[in-house]
């Protein structure tokens, strides 16, 4: 009933081996695949904004930065709902920001996997930047200057001395990010609705699943993937962070 | 030859200091709170003085009038800090090799077999610096300086952090270092014992003013201290 209602279920591609495992549909491996892959566009395209943002806020003082901080954690304490709504009215095809990108570059957000990326990126960027950036004011700026002192520009300092000392905060940055976007809802469905195979995510479907009669079963295996993939992530972040932090603490 | 004349103010103190210095171990004498790491500071462009220029060689480092203020990346002066500052995620042998690999300098694997031998430190190449003693870290610490082949060595109170027994395992090298190296050599103490056995000139700052700048009598009996 659910194949007829999403369609084109039964693609060769969605159908790995480990389907008999937990016993998935395709539909449910679709929303896997899909969330993972938004889950970790938004990281890899947050992060270089989020040590960009992190690295301002622990280093530099300048005029308005109270207000950059607090721009930066709004989408933690906004409704989601808010910030798919700003997301729709400035992203969406006829909004000022989305309209330009349709018209000048092709690109197209609203109602696509790549606006789900967006909003994820959006709702897991203070989350991303706050470790980082306490990683980064725990560095002792005295290492920096002698960095300096060697002959190491500003580039090099940053790449040579203060990205691998804030490594650890680094990953836990990451890894929230993460474990926010795969987990993302509310300004996701607000923004891109939730279309099987393009913006139907682990949450979304489970979401969808808990309407239907009958859906009980698919949203516990659904929710039982969620939480493996969770707990794979914080067990590989507690792993990485300590084998760095171990780098700097002797042999 | 390095030329410093310069005026800066931090609040309320201000520090006025003219003075030359060849080749050779300068000395910078003077009590806690005269200015001392302030003035090799900004030989080494990490503070920017307010007023006057300072030029080594040649070459203007610093110059109000002319709004020159090469950044400290570009000065190539080594400078051994008080308290080591080795970079805690790398080797001791990569820590060795940072200053060269930024000053874009070809490998020379002999310079590096002679500071390392003189230094003595080769059995520690491959650890990592948060295990070594104070006196090992800071012999690193200035091998490090050394092999980016600076045209001035600024040491900053090189011994203070150290313990008794770890001065006098440091100094011999530094007497050696002044003997055989060649790079002239800018000394900030405030001690005058430590300071007799390596200056060839001293530079007596007190409150941020040269008081004297002159020969090794500078460092009268009064000043000396039975440390070393």
């Amino acid at each position: 009933m659910r194949s007829e209602r999403h369609g084109s279920p039964s693609q060769p591609w969605t159908k790995p081996n480990g389907c008999r495992l937990l016993d998935l549909s395709p539909d449910e491996w679709i929303a896997i695949r899909l969330s993972l892959r938004i889950a970790v566009v938004a990281t890899l395209v947050a992060l270089p904004f989020g040590v960009a943002m992190a690295w301002l806020l622990a280093r530099k003082s300048f005029w308005g930065k109270t207000l950059l901080n607090g721009l930066v954690h709004l989408p933690l304490v906004l409704p989601p709902v808010v910030t798919g709504y700003l997301l729709l009215i400035s992203f969406g095809r006829r909004g000022l920001l989305g309209a330009f990108l349709a018209d000048h570059l092709g690109i197209v957000l609203s109602f696509r996997w790549t606006g789900a990326a967006l909003a994820c990126g959006i709702m897991g960027f203070p989350l991303m930047v706050r470790p980082i950036r306490l990683a980064i004011e725990a560095i002792d700026a005295r290492l920096e200057e002698a960095a300096a002192t060697l002959g190491a520009n500003r580039i090099w300092v940053f790449l040579t001395v203060t990205l691998p000392l804030a490594l650890p905060g680094l990953i836990a940055g990451v890894v929230l990010c993460f474990a926010k976007a795969l987990g993302e809802f509310g300004a996701t469905i607000t923004f891109v609705a939730n279309i099987p195979g393009e913006t139907q995510t682990i949450s979304a479907a489970i979401y969808t699943f808990t309407q239907v009669p009958n859906g009980d079963a698919a949203a516990g295996r659904l929710v039982l993937v969620a939480i493996a993939i969770s707990l794979a992530a914080l067990i590989a972040a507690e792993w990485l962070s300590r084998r760095a932090g171990m780098r700097f603490h002797g042999e | 030859m390095l030329g410093v004349d310069v005026e800066k103010r931090l609040g309320d103190f201000s520090l006025s200091a003219r003075f030359q210095s060849g080749s050779g171990v300068t000395g910078v004498f003077g009590p806690s709170g005269a200015g001392k790491t302030t003035l090799v500071n900004m030989i080494a462009g990490l503070v920017a003085p307010d007023r006057g220029e300072i030029t080594i060689d040649q070459t203007v480092l610093f110059d109000a009038a002319r709004r020159i203020n090469l950044p400290p990346h570009g000065r190539r002066i080594g400078y051994v800090f008080q308290e080591g500052r080795l970079f805690p995620h790398l080797s001791v042998k990569h820590n060795l090799d940072y200053g060269r690999r930024m000053c874009g300098l070809p490998p020379d694997a002999a310079q590096m077999a002679r500071i390392v031998s003189l230094l003595d430190i080769g059995g520690l190449l491959e650890r990592r610096p948060g295990k070594l003693s104070g006196g090992e870290r800071q012999r690193i610490a200035i091998g490090r300086a050394l092999l980016m082949r600076p045209r001035l060595l600024l040491l900053d109170e090189p011994l203070a952090s150290l313990d008794v027994a770890r001065k006098r395992e440091i100094l011999p090298y530094l007497e050696r270092l002044r003997d055989e190296v060649g790079v002239p050599m800018v000394y900030v103490s405030h001690h005058a014992a430590e300071l007799r056995r390596i200056a060839t000139s001293v530079v007596r700052l007190a409150a941020g003013k040269v008081e004297a700048a002159g020969g090794k009598e500078l460092l009268d009996a009064a000043d000396a201290d039975a440390i070393l």
